[in-house]
Formats: C-alpha cells, structure tokens, sequence
C-alpha cells in the first residue's frame, strides 16, 4: 500500500517555469478569443473612458485653474494623463467579472482538475486584460489627439509613458483577480472592482490641481499611487499641470510608480494565486 | 493491493457541517461504482476530494496507484472529471475547448488538435464543431463536457451526475457512450440521484448518507435488501377484491395490503416475469377481470426508506459544493 502510495507517474512536466509560461499563454489566448466575440464589452469599455474625456474637456475645461491658468487647451492637456492612468485602473473590473464568470460556470473547476501551472488561469487572465488595456489606450490616445491633446517631449518618453501606464494597469488587473475570486457572482465583481477606483482615482491630481486641495487631502493625493502614475506621465509628455509638492512620490513619480506596481503584483498575485488554489465554485 | 480509487475514512467539515464523516471506498480497477445518495448526502464533496480540488480534514485517498494529497499534480494527470454543470466554455466552439484542454494536459498543440477532432468525431459533435458551444443543447454540452475529460484517455473517470437534468432521450445517448468507455477498461466512479443509472451503468453500489457509505453490494443485492420485488393488481370489480387476495396469497412471499378505494392488491413476491405470469393465468381461470397488474421493483425511494429510514429528497437548483454543505440542515427537517 505504502509502495503504492508513494508512486508519481513518470510523465512529470520538465520545467515548471516554461510549463507556467505556457500554459499561460494558452489561457490568455482563450481570453482573447472570447474577448473578440462578445466586442460590446470592449467597445463598452472605450466608451466610457472617451466619455470623459469630452465631458470633462468641454464641461469643465473653461473653469479649472492649471499652474495659474484657466485657458480649456491648459486643461485638456493636463487632463489627457489623469484620463490614460484612470482608464487602465478600470480594467480591474474586466479582470474580476471574467474570473467570477469563470468560477461561476465551473471552468474554475475544470482548470485546476487539470495538471496545469497553479497560477496559470489568473496570469492568463491578467494578460488578455493587457492587450485589451493597450487597445484602448491607443484608440483614446487617437481620441485625445482630437481633442487637441500634445506631447511636446521625444517619442522615447511618450512611448516610456504608455509602458508604465500598461505595468499599472497590469498591477490593478491582479487586484481585480483577487476580487474575482472572493466574490459570488460576476456583478458582484464588477461593481466590486469599480467602486474603490473612483476614490482613488478622485482624491488624486489626475482631475484637479491637488495643490489646491485642503492640506490633509492633499497629503492623500500627494501619496496616493495613481496620483504618482499621472504625475510620471504628466512629465514624460511634457504636459502642463506638474506638481511642485514636497512629497517623495511627487518628487520621483516614475520610481513611485514602478515600485508601487511591483508592490501589487507581488502582494495580490500571492493572495490571489493562494486564494485559487483552495477556490470552490 | 487496493483498487484505483481508493478512500479511507474521508472527513471533511464546512464551519459545523460535517459533509463527510469517515467515507471508505474501494473500487477496483476497470470496475464501474455507481455512488447513490440524496442531495447533501457527500459525493460531490467525495468526488472533489479524490480529483484534488478539495484537500479532506482527514483520511486516505489513493487514485491510480498515488496519493491524492501527496501528488495532486501527478492525480491530475491521471483523472478526468466530467462535472453536474458542463464546464465548457461557451464563447470558445467544441474544437477550441477541446484543443485548449488537450494542451493544458500538456499535449503540443498538434497533437491536441488531432485529439480534439478525435473526440468530436466519437462523441457525434463534428458538424457542430466549429459553432460556439452556447449554441449547443443540453445533451450536446454534456457530451462535450465528456469528452474534454476523455482527451488524455485517463485510467481514472468521474462524473458528477452526468445526465442530472438532461431529457430521456439524451440520457440514453449519454449511457450509451459511458458504457462504450468503461468496456475500455476505463475506472470509473459516477454519482448519481437514480438507482436506474446505477442500475444501467454500475458494477457496484455504495449508497452514501450524512456522509458516509451506508450499504454497498450490487444492484440486486440492495434491491433484495428493500424487500424485492412485488406484484400489484388493479382488480375491475369491487366485489372481486376478496377473490383476488386469495389468488394472491397462495403466490406472496408476505402480508398482501389491500387498497380498497383503488381496487388495488400489493404483495411482495420471488420469481419474477415467470410468476407473473402464473398469476394472470390464474386469475383468469377465476374469472376476475382485471384493470391493471405488473411487477413493481424497487425505486430509490424504496431503497432510501428502508435503508435510512427517510425518503430520498427530490432535486433541487443548486449545485456543487455548497448544496452539499446546506442540505443536511434541511433534511432533517423533512426525515420521518
């Protein structure tokens, strides 16, 4: 009995590092796929960022005061970054409703009765998530151009910009993996994976001026991560509205910004990836 | 040497729910066994324990000669698991969620093509091959769910009421393909509501309550322990009532309960079709009419009774792990 007990098969996978690679890849693809027939959802999801770029330009534009101007151009180009950074935070939200949907209809089960790489279905997720991230940035970058939005730095930075805002994106789509696998039904996971990103996408300088702000809020915005993002992407674009606050974030947004994504991905693919493990539909 | 799934005194507890309380089980290899038992009884949670998506409190589990909680990895590479909700994916067509199944076994993705149009071709799914799977029925899901447990033609299957809520016509089609595999010399171990299923598909049954096994034996031999076979006469005259009861009592095993109302006569009996016909024979050359008369195996409901004292509770929506867990409450309420 013993004897038996201890026997492992003989077709044992040869690296798990490439198996994990893999079969990553294998997951994002099906993500992919699925992602390219049910399109409304990805032209729902530029539609609101889109949205707010007009509304905030047009509506808000002629009264907000940058770096001591009121002129609406001012304002839209120091809205584009906050508009890019809070755009990839919102694909929590895809992230989460597409693992609660998957544990919902029992594909959870499916995948981990199978000798897959244990983080695989999440990584994969996460991956799809990126290329719909990096779609959406580029149609809203075109929109931005529209609009009357500048860069007025190399195209080495602007490009530099866009990559970070995909390692921020990336990072949250792990917080919405987390979230995904913690709540009941899909909706859940999409109101779950909403609803926290407006504050913290508000109590930021992505919108106003957080100079401006009462000084406890402004401490908050100082030091909130995505006021850090916008910060970064607000000088490698060379857009107006840069803040000249003490705080270190502030100081070294593009430092801030990649330890903080780092800290995410290390923190909730952990929780996340453990959280799988013991998942029950 | 113990059999290819093999349990011993499987516990598993969710909050103050003991959804398993000591299974044992034994089945040997290339053997069906047919695990029989009401909503909340434990065999989802047996089955997800011995594939590895739930680690048991306590206990031994062996599939396919290894340790379930020492080598889950190597388990899986092991087992296919056909679950009660077909888990396919329903924006992705047959062929892709064949394929992408092949290669999360780690198939090359050739190779995992080649399977996948195998498999479309045995399970009958080839025309609708290339159509997203929310277009596929019922029956089709489930056949496709099947098959995507078959891709690596594991030693070791379960399936987790695989015709729960399919109609007649597609459950036949699904025994059919079930019985075609385990002539393969497939183990295979199968929950199911129906003592018909496991009547049509099992070699042994283990019949499952609050979590533990509490009797096994072949069909025959449960239905012998329910009390076996009876004969039940629908006489078309009242007043033939009397008549027929003494026809009856000379060919009864037992007491023959009389339904007056219903001109309904039951008596427990051993013998069978050839019985059955010696009665009719004789109540004709009495000269009673009658309206109705059959053989009456046991149902499930009959074997529930008279193992548990309860009636098996009918089907209700709910699904996995969690009907599992809240059933038990709930039964206690209904038990006699």
């Amino acid at each position: 009995m013993s004897a038996a007990t201890d026997a492992v098969p003989a077709a044992a996978p040869a690296n798990p590092i490439s198996q994990s690679v893999r079969d990553s890849l294998v997951v994002a693809k099906r993500n992919l796929i699925r992602m390219s027939r049910i399109p409304e959802m990805v032209i729902f999801g530029l539609i609101q960022p889109i949205m707010f770029v007009v509304l905030f330009s047009y509506v808000f534009g002629g009264s907000m005061n940058i770096g001591g101007s009121t002129d609406s151009s001012t304002y839209r180009e120091f809205l584009m970054a906050g508009i890019f950074a809070q755009t990839v935070t919102f694909a929590t939200a895809g992230a989460g409703a597409g693992i609660a949907d998957d544990m919902h209809k029992g594909l959870i089960d499916r995948f981990r009765s199978l000798p897959m790489a244990r983080g695989a279905v999440l990584t994969g997720r996460t991956l799809a998530d990126l290329v719909q991230t990096a779609l959406t940035l580029l149609v809203l970058a075109v929109v931005a151009l529209l609009v009357g939005w500048r860069t007025h730095t190399n195209l080495g930075e602007v490009l530099a910009a866009f990559g970070l805002l995909l390692l921020v994106g990336y990072a949250f789509t792990w917080i919405g993996a987390l979230i995904g696998l913690s709540v009941r039904t899909p909706e859940a996971a999409t109101s779950g994976g909403l609803i926290w990103l407006f504050p913290v996408t508000f109590i930021s300088n992505a919108f106003v001026d957080s100079s401006r702000m009462t000084p406890w809020l402004r401490h908050v915005a100082d030091w909130n991560p995505f006021s850090a993002t916008v910060q970064a992407c607000r000088e490698l674009f060379g857009n107006p509205g840069v803040s000249s606050s003490d705080a270190w974030p502030m100081q070294h947004p593009v430092w801030a910004s990649l330890i903080y994504s780092v800290l995410i991905i290390l923190i909730f693919r952990t929780l996340a990836v453990r959280k799988y493990r013991s998942a029950t539909a | 040497m113990p059999g290819a799934i093999y349990a011993e005194g499987l516990v598993k507890t969710f909050g103050d729910v003991r959804a398993l309380d000591g299974v044992d089980l034994d089945v040997p290899e290339g053997t069906v066994l047919g695990l029989l038992g009401p909503n909340g009884a434990g065999k989802t949670t047996t089955v997800r324990c011995l594939t590895t998506l739930l680690r048991p409190d306590s206990g031994t589990a062996v599939v396919a000669g290894v340790d379930v909680l020492k080598h889950p990895d190597a388990v899986r590479r092991s087992v296919g698991l056909s679950g009660q909700f077909a888990a396919v994916d329903e924006y992705l067509t047959g062929r892709e969620n064949l394929q992408m199944v092949g290669q999360l076994y780690q198939m090359r993705a050739k190779a995992a093509k080649a399977r996948a149009d195998e498999l479309l071709e045995q399970f009958n799914l080839a025309d609708a091959a290339d159509r997203t799977t929310k277009t596929y029925s019922g029956g089709m899901r489930r056949r496709l769910d099947l098959a995507a447990a078959l891709v690596v033609s594991p030693p070791v299957m379960f399936m987790d009421e695989p015709t729960t809520g399919l109609d007649p016509r597609n459950r036949q089609q699904l025994w059919d393909v079930i019985k075609q595999l385990v002539s393969g010399g497939t183990t295979l171990l199968l929950t199911t509501q129906y003592l018909e299923e496991a009547d049509h598909l099992a070699h042994d049954i283990a019949v499952v309550d609050h979590g533990h096994v509490i009797a096994r034996g072949t069909s025959d031999q449960l239905k012998a322990r329910t009390g076996g076979e009876r004969v039940e006469v629908v006489v078309h005259e009242r007043e033939h009532i009397q008549a027929a009861a003494e026809v009856l009592r000379g060919f009864g095993k037992g007491d023959t309960t009389v339904e007056e109302h219903m001109r309904k006569l039951t008596v427990p009996v051993a013998g069978g079709a050839k019985l059955l016909a010696e009665v009719i024979r004789e109540l004709d050359t009495r000269g009673i009419e009658i309206d109705d008369i059959g053989l009456r195996r046991p149902t499930l409901d009959d074997v529930f009774l008279s193992l548990t004292g309860h009636i098996a509770e009918a089907k209700d929506e709910e699904s996995g792990a969690s009907q599992d867990t809240k059933s038990p409450k709930r039964r206690k309420e209904t038990a006699q």
